[in-house]
């Protein structure tokens, strides 16, 4: 039965690009219903954590498992079918710029199943009514605001009520009122529908509102993986730089560079 | 930088190594969106959208240029014809130059530049703009999606928009050489007729167009496929789509006609 709970489990997975080692012996298990929140420094590897679990991309050491499926090993079919049942919110929408509003959102429906053109346009207002932008309906992408925009990509992301939605960044660039929205969005999808949530995010505020458990990601592992009431009050020095946004502190301000003075004078 | 030997025999091997690597990238690119064609030709509408966008709109650029390049033809072949009295063989010089060559080529030429390179721009652009990853994780595959109709529509809309432009260079040339010069009517058109081949000069014109659509097609959704996700990314690849098509289908023409008209006659 505890086997069914895991929806999601990465099992000491390395990820690399050419020498540059991004994810190392990383592990995390996630269960059903979920709401989890995966933190980092940029360039930590948070996006290509959802790679892997999405198929995108494959890992050199280690298994990915998904709805009990081990995703690496999938044939392109198997991967597909899979991927119907993931929904993805991508960092910027990655909207389909040649498409309106409505078609981005009735396109899932109309690549994978033989609806009516009635019952298309039923579904995709309501869709678009539950991110309250019905009559943005024939809007094309350009016409958007950011905060817009990545609502059309939310109920494009979930128009076949996925069981897992993977967040990239999804209030990063966002004004406050937009990130508020987005929030509750993700919440009320997750419970309405059933849904697992994974969400890379760097909005603490809004992490610690929405997520069951705040997953810390540093040199490609785990760093830590806790409650959000327990992040409060944590006073390890990584968690505190990145909950109180401090500049300096176990993740440095500079990137490597060699002695400043010696730089400076250097001829 | 010195130039030692040494270092120039390493950068001489890694430009060689590079250039090779790609030349695999695009072999195993080809095969991967020759697989996926049937699909494609199962959903039609696809193609039409891409047709319209790379053929349609080509028309007035390929018509407007068959013409001047038919009326440039009958210019100069009359003043050659003209030294052996032969002026009423102007309708086939220019008939030949046309269906064999110049249509086939000039058309593919202009093709990439006005149509290969948008159709670049558009897929780096949508790559930069992780539109193609989001399909991918939709089910759907961008290579059938976005890719095979795009190419499609390059061997499609290559042949008819070649057979324009020589229609076109007909006209043009009708109307310099007959119009204008006063060449007989029915000579110009009576001597083309009997002279121009339908299997030597009209098949082997449409089969060049084909192999040029193949090469421009491919050339320009696999340099938008594979254009780095930048500004300064799409714009290089968008510039290399024009060069390398305007080459391969210069060289390709030069093997195709060797292959078609060597030891004719
Ligand atoms: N296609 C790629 N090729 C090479 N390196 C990459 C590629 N994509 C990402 N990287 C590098 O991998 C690291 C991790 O990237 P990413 O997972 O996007 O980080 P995050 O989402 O946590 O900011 C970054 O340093 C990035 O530069
Ligand atoms: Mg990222």
């Amino acid at each position: 039965m505890s086997e069914r709970q895991d929806i999601i489990r990465i099992e000491n997975v390395r990820f690399a690009y050419g020498e540059r080692t991004i994810l190392d012996d990383l592990s995390l298990t996630i269960r059903r219903g979920e709401i989890v929140a995966i933190m980092g420094a940029s360039g930590g590897g948070k996006t290509t954590l959802l790679g892997l679990i999405g198929g995108r991309l494959t890992p050199s050491v280690g298994r990915v498992f998904v709805e009990d499926q081990n995703v690496p090993t999938l044939s392109k079919s198997a991967l597909y079918a899979l991927r119907r049942r993931i929904g993805m919110l991508f960092q910027f929408g990655a909207l389909f710029t040649d498409l309106s509003v409505f078609e981005n959102v009735a396109f899932p429906y109309r690549e994978q199943t033989d609806l009516s053109e009635d019952m298309i346009r039923t579904l995709v207002l309501m869709k678009l009514e539950a991110v309250g932008l019905r009559g943005a309906a024939h809007l094309m992408p350009s016409e958007l605001s950011g905060g817009m925009a990545r609502r059309v990509a939310l109920a494009r992301a979930v128009t076949l009520d996925p069981s897992i939605m993977l967040y990239d960044e999804p209030f990063t660039g966002l004004d406050p009122i937009s990130v508020g929205i987005i929030g509750r969005l993700i919440k009320r999808l997750n419970a309405a529908l059933g849904m697992t949530s994974i969400i890379v995010t760097h909005d603490l505020n809004e992490t610690l509102r929405l997520a069951d458990r705040v997953v810390v990601l540093s040199a490609g592992k785990v760093y830590c993986d806790l409650a959000p009431d327990d992040i409060r009050v944590s006073t390890d020095p990584f968690i505190r730089q990145f909950a109180d946004g401090l500049p300096d502190g176990p993740v440095p301000f500079h990137y490597p560079a060699r002695d400043y003075v010696g730089d400076l004078l250097a001829s | 930088m010195k130039a030692d030997p040494i270092s120039l025999l390493t950068s001489l091997g890694h430009a060689v190594t590079s250039r090779l690597d790609r030349l695999g990238l695009a072999a195993r690119f080809a095969f991967a969106v020759f697989r996926v064609l049937g699909v494609v030709f199962l959903r039609f509408g696809l193609i039409i959208r891409e047709l319209y966008f790379s053929g349609v709109r080509s028309l007035s650029i390929v018509i407007v240029s068959g013409l001047f390049v038919g009326m440039v033809l009958a210019v100069q072949g009359y003043e050659v014809l003209q030294r052996y009295g032969s002026t009423e063989a102007l309708g086939v010089i220019v008939a030949l130059s046309l269906v064999r060559e110049l249509g086939p080529v000039v058309s593919a030429l202009l093709f990439a530049g006005r149509a290969s390179s948008a159709v670049t721009a558009e897929i780096g652009l949508m790559r930069a703009t992780d539109q193609l990853a989001a399909m991918d994780m939709m089910a759907v595959d961008p290579l059938a999606r976005v890719i095979a109709p795009r190419f499609l529509a390059a061997i499609f809309s290559l042949p008819l928009l070649a057979a324009l432009f020589s229609a076109a260079g007909v006209c043009g040339a009708w109307i310099i050489g007959v119009k204008l010069i006063g060449i007989d009517d029915g000579a110009f058109w009576s001597q083309m007729q009997a002279s121009v081949d339908v299997r030597i000069d009209i098949v082997n014109g449409v089969l060049k167009s084909i192999v040029f659509g193949v090469a421009v097609g491919l050339i320009s959704v696999f340099e938008g496929f594979f254009a780095v996700p930048t500004a300064e990314g799409v714009s290089t690849a968008t510039t290399r789509t024009v060069v390398t098509s305007s080459l391969a289908v210069l060289l390709l023409d030069l093997v195709l006609t060797v292959m078609m008209f060597r030891g004719l006659n």
